[in-house]
């Protein structure tokens, strides 16, 4: 039993060594803000939505360690237009066309979004050309809307115990690549029943043929807010 | 208190209309709405242009061609709220999907080599506006005062957003009225 705590929004919470700052808050009932999070995977602290301000300094909650003495701010004006303006540059520079999107409804991205209080994109969109990857017969890739969160990357190598996706290079010219000789779906190791096929918080990794199947008003994210649904599946987990 | 009424100006661009019949399904508070505001400008009421001294304007669609640019100039000059409503007025939504095909192999697709063209050939008449190399949301062109998202925003979306206005509220939709979709 240990008595350390942090404040998180004038919140004392007690955290356990080695816990980062989402982890103790997500097991105190309190949402970060996240998308390239997922308790069950290493940290990967690249969307930068996480982002809090820990002793007056910017932090990523997902890899920022929890120690004694922290005063942190979460929910702020400041924070949270900034996760919006992040929200709006991954809206335009992808394609995310959430009405044509078997995503939609139950799409972490979205509801991010809507968290936030984002009605439009601000931002002048890319338009780029991305392509769609529907060689593998259970599993479709639609690159317009990959974020790079690296959730499938992850969930390919730690759970999986397969090594099917990765990032290539840099900037604007990032993109998710698949690991076979032809680049293509078809010829990699995905099973449709791997975990990082199921993991994409986007429409960028769909199972074929299951697209619509929810009607709407009964989609993850019709009526609950997404800081419910995440603190529901991932509180728990950080308590295990 | 005058009883000088809201003047309201409505269009669709490059959009399929679909957030105007939505704006329709108000129904029954149609009457109540137009006992605080008068249509000027809009297809609901075949005025050509807009007056001005408007006092909302209702855009929907992204901007395909030189005439939806001149026609949301138009609205931005007349109108002292604009809004952007549905999802191609504020990201070009389904006809900004041809953005990463040439412009050329759409006309060519279209009106040259598709399945079932006859008497091919591209459409070339000084009567027809010119269309853009690719379709921009409406924020791109002009600015924006509020967003409406949707495909479409649905009637109480509408409402809601009228009728705070009206009341000299500052709009606000609830969790349940915003979708994207």
């Amino acid at each position: 039993m240990n008595n350390k705590s942090i404040v998180i929004d004038g919140k004392t919470i007690p955290f356990e060594d080695g816990q980062t700052i989402m982890e103790a808050a997500s097991a105190a009932g309190i949402y970060i803000a996240h998308l390239c999070h997922n308790p069950q995977f290493t940290p990967h602290g690249s969307c930068k939505l996480c982002t809090v301000k820990v002793n007056g300094r910017n932090c990523s909650a997902c890899t920022f360690p929890a120690s004694e003495g922290q005063n942190i701010t979460n929910v702020t004006k400041e924070l949270n237009d900034d996760r919006e303006k992040i929200t709006q540059m991954l809206f335009v520079e992808g394609n995310h066309f959430c009405p044509s999107c078997e995503k939609t409804g139950n799409c972490n991205l979205q509801a991010v979004a809507y968290h936030l209080g984002m009605t439009d994109n601000h931002f002048p969109h890319f338009f780029e050309n991305r392509e769609v990857d529907a060689s593998h017969p259970d599993v479709m890739i639609d690159h317009n809307r990959c974020i790079f969160c690296t959730l499938c990357v992850r969930a390919s190598q730690e759970v999986d115990g397969k090594n099917v996706f990765a990032i290539s290079g840099r900037g604007l010219e990032k993109r998710l690549v698949v690991n076979s000789e032809s680049g293509l779906l078809k010829d990699s190791d995905l099973d449709v029943n791997d975990c990082a096929a199921h993991i994409c918080p986007t429409g960028a990794i769909l199972i074929k043929r299951t697209g619509y199947k929810v009607p709407i008003g009964q989609r993850i994210y019709d009526h609950s807010h997404i800081d419910t649904v995440t603190l529901a599946n991932e509180g728990a987990s950080h308590d295990e | 208190m005058t009883n000088k009424k809201v003047k309201v100006a409505t269009v669709s661009l490059a959009g399929c209309f679909g957030c105007h019949m939505s704006f329709l399904d108000l129904d029954e508070r149609l009457v109540d709405l137009v006992e605080h505001v008068e249509f000027d400008r809009s297809p609901l009421t075949d005025i050509e242009h807009c007056s001005p001294d408007c006092d909302i304007g209702l855009i929907e669609g992204g901007v395909c061609n030189s005439e939806n640019v001149h026609v949301l100039r138009e609205f931005r000059k007349n109108c002292k709220i604009l809004v952007a409503v549905g999802a191609c007025a504020i990201n070009g939504g389904l006809p900004a999907m041809r953005n990463h095909i040439s412009l050329e192999d759409c006309l060519n697709e279209a009106y040259v080599d598709g399945i079932g063209v006859e008497n091919p050939q591209i459409p070339n008449d000084i009567e027809l506006p010119l269309l853009l190399d690719k379709v921009h949301p409406i924020h791109e062109v002009v600015k924006i005062d509020y967003f409406l998202p949707g495909c479409p925003p649905s009637a109480d979306v509408f409402w809601k957003f009228l009728t705070d206005l009206l009341a000299g509220r500052e709009p606000s939709l609830n969790y349940e009225l915003v979708h994207f979709d």
